[in-house]
């Protein structure tokens, strides 16, 4: 189902909760709303699903209005963050109720239901209630349930929250992989960050009410359009005066430009690892933490201290060593806009892996 | 410590319940079996033991019904303001807080023949007050709260997410409300149908002063014990009140069980 979104807002009493929300989305896709608790991502799932009314915008299903119409009209699964099952109905009870309502021919109900037990690995639990049952199987049921109508639509608020980080990885995959193979257009909620990048064709960054960007996890990662964005995605380290670094000299310090730079912007080594040479500057060692697959590198350049990460493939550093130190680019803002400034004296553009 | 403690509670509750329960058995056949039956088959204790029947059965019905709605409405609704829920929310916990006696005096001065509606309803053939509509009313005001207060939480515990998804697999109101909803308030309404019964079935001062206790047309059981006491007639109060009591524990045995089951679901 193809998806529209116009300056949708959303009032709790005075509180203005979701603000000017505007956003299409393709047919088949998944996308997911990422952000801090309290953004307003439950809210604005919970309008399109029908359950809570807007206060002004528009919401548009295959081109179509369907801001008059209720939730049961509107074609939609929706997979609670709780996941909201009947608790005195079997799992098979809970998958066939949506069909059940639909008065559709009992023989068809049991087919689809076992179709859905099937699908979601459900098999031999039908007859269960849901206290019976694990978080991850509770949410198979969730999920079956949403899907047994065949909805046009499928939205998920943070499926994956109560469930064990265990499991998780393994659920995203699974759900990842179904969805792919049901091709429904599906939103997901969440406020993790590796989930959502993961999982999401496309992700929407919402904070305080507003969609701050929305687009493929690499384009949000690679070019944050706010400030929040380059701070919610990703590590970085904030520099005030980024004049004081070699290469950035031209910025101005009285604008209230800051920066923000990622580690893996940032090159840290010895001279002779360097083909820019004349691009690096000194900085010494202050911490190393081992990270399992690299070192996570502490250093000190004119004053700031940088955040990087080092390969274990090279020649191991130690604290207090003086090293040299090389920074690609850094993401700067100041009130009016951001952009991405790349280190002046580094012509020669050089690949980096991220 | 505690051992006193449970001593001193068994005290309490032989003095206050067990021992006037077996005076009121042994004042009852103080005459025999014989005496007991020839109180309760008066013509006015048999009017009076159906009038606090029916009485019974129509309050049950309508408290039932309109508890559940209210607290439904307390609950759920979006569309009272908090306000209005608050000021609906502290209304029906009234009966608890005024003497049903005053509650009985208040229908009398609003509904009564001297008031405007009283007389409005008067003049087109309909008696409220010193009659079995304003008793029916009397006695909902007082056990109002019992079936709201009971369903409440529990609408409350199980929250709206179930209901919702309900509605987004397609099922409207009435649908959602015996699918969903009703399994799980169950065991809270039939526990609230038990206090309402017991608490109809006992209610005095409220219906005292609304029925004007006119023998063989609005008496009740417990207003007939009452005018029995009056009259000296102590084998007859003792009958009547002896069948109140064995119904009390019926209703008791009864709540015990609801309780167990209302913990299970
Ligand atoms: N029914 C409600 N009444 C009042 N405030 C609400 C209600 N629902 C959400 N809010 C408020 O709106 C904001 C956004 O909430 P929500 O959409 O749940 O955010 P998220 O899902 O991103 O954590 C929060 O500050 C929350 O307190
Ligand atoms: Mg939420």
């Amino acid at each position: 189902m193809h998806i529209e979104v116009r300056n949708l807002n959303k009032h709790f009493g005075d509180f203005h909760a979701v603000k000017d929300v505007s956003f299409e989305i393709e047919k088949g896709h998944l996308i997911g709303l990422l952000g801090p608790s309290g953004g307003g991502k439950t809210s604005i799932l919970r309008m399109l699903a029908g359950l809570e009314g807007l206060d002004s915008g528009e919401i548009r299903f295959h081109g179509k209005l369907v801001n008059a119409l209720p939730p049961q009209e509107r074609g939609i699964g929706f997979v609670f963050q709780n996941y909201a099952l009947f608790k005195h109905m079997t799992v098979f009870d809970n998958i066939a109720f949506g069909l059940k309502v639909k008065k559709i021919p009992h023989a068809k109900v049991k087919s689809r239901v076992m179709e859905l037990v099937e699908l979601t690995g459900l098999k031999g639990f039908e007859k269960r209630y849901p206290h019976q049952l694990s978080g991850g199987q509770r949410q198979r049921v969730a999920f079956a349930r949403a899907l047994a109508p065949e909805p046009q639509l499928l939205l998920l608020d943070e499926p994956f929250a109560a469930i064990d980080a265990k499991i998780r990885q393994e659920l995203r995959t699974w759900l990842r992989d179904l969805i792919e193979r049901v091709g429904i257009t599906s939103i997901f909620v969440t406020h993790d960050q590796d989930e959502a990048i993961e999982v999401a064709d496309e992700i929407m960054i919402i904070n305080q009410g507003r969609v701050e960007q929305k687009g493929t996890p690499w384009d949000i990662y690679k070019e944050p359009k706010t400030p929040f964005v380059a701070t919610f995605i990703g590590e970085s380290t904030l520099i005030d005066h980024i004049s004081e670094l070699k290469g950035f000299e031209e910025v101005k310090n009285d604008s209230g430009t800051r920066a923000l730079i990622r580690p893996e912007y940032i090159e840290v080594g010895h001279e002779h690892e360097f083909i820019l040479a004349s691009a690096t500057e000194a900085g010494i060692i202050r911490h190393l933490h081992f990270r399992g697959s690299e070192w996570l590198v502490e250093v000190e350049v004119a004053g700031h201290k940088l955040i990087t990460y080092r390969s274990l493939e090279k020649e191991t550093l130690s604290i207090g060593q003086e090293v040299r130190v090389l920074v690609h680019r850094a993401y700067l803002f100041n009130e009016e806009r951001s952009w991405i400034m790349e280190n002046r004296l580094k012509d020669v553009p050089i690949p980096i892996m991220i | 410590m505690k051992k006193y403690w449970i001593t001193l509670t068994y005290i309490v509750f032989i003095v206050l319940i067990i021992i006037p329960l077996l005076k009121i058995g042994s004042g009852a056949f103080s005459e025999g079996f014989s005496g007991w039956k020839d109180a309760l088959i008066r013509p006015e204790a048999i009017h009076a033991l159906m009038v606090t029947g029916l009485v019974v059965v129509v309050v049950t019905c309508i408290n039932t019904l309109f508890g559940v709605m209210m607290a439904i409405y307390l609950v759920r609704s979006h569309w009272l303001s908090n306000k209005i829920k608050g000021f609906l929310n502290s209304i029906v916990d009234l009966p608890y807080a005024v003497s049903p006696v005053i509650g009985g005096l208040m229908i009398v001065l609003l509904l009564g023949p001297e008031s405007i509606m009283g007389g409005f309803f008067e003049n087109i053939g309909f008696r409220v007050v010193y009659a079995f509509p304003g008793m029916v009313i009397a006695t909902l005001f007082v056990t109002f709260p019992l079936m709201v207060r009971e369903v409440m939480p529990v609408l409350q515990e199980i929250g709206a997410q179930q209901e919702e998804a309900a509605s987004t697999l397609g099922a409207y109101g009435w649908t959602t409300f015996w699918k969903v909803t009703w399994p799980s308030i169950q065991w809270a309404v039939l526990y609230g149908v038990v206090l309402t019964v017991a608490r109809s079935l006992g209610e005095f001062g409220a219906v005292l002063v609304v029925s004007g206790n006119i023998m063989n047309k609005t008496q009740t059981a417990t207003t007939l014990v009452y005018q029995d006491v009056e009259n000296f007639n102590v084998i007859a109060a003792n009958s009547v009140a002896l069948v109140l009591a064995a119904i009390s524990i019926g209703l008791l045995l009864m709540m015990e069980w609801t309780k167990r089951r209302k913990g299970v679901s």
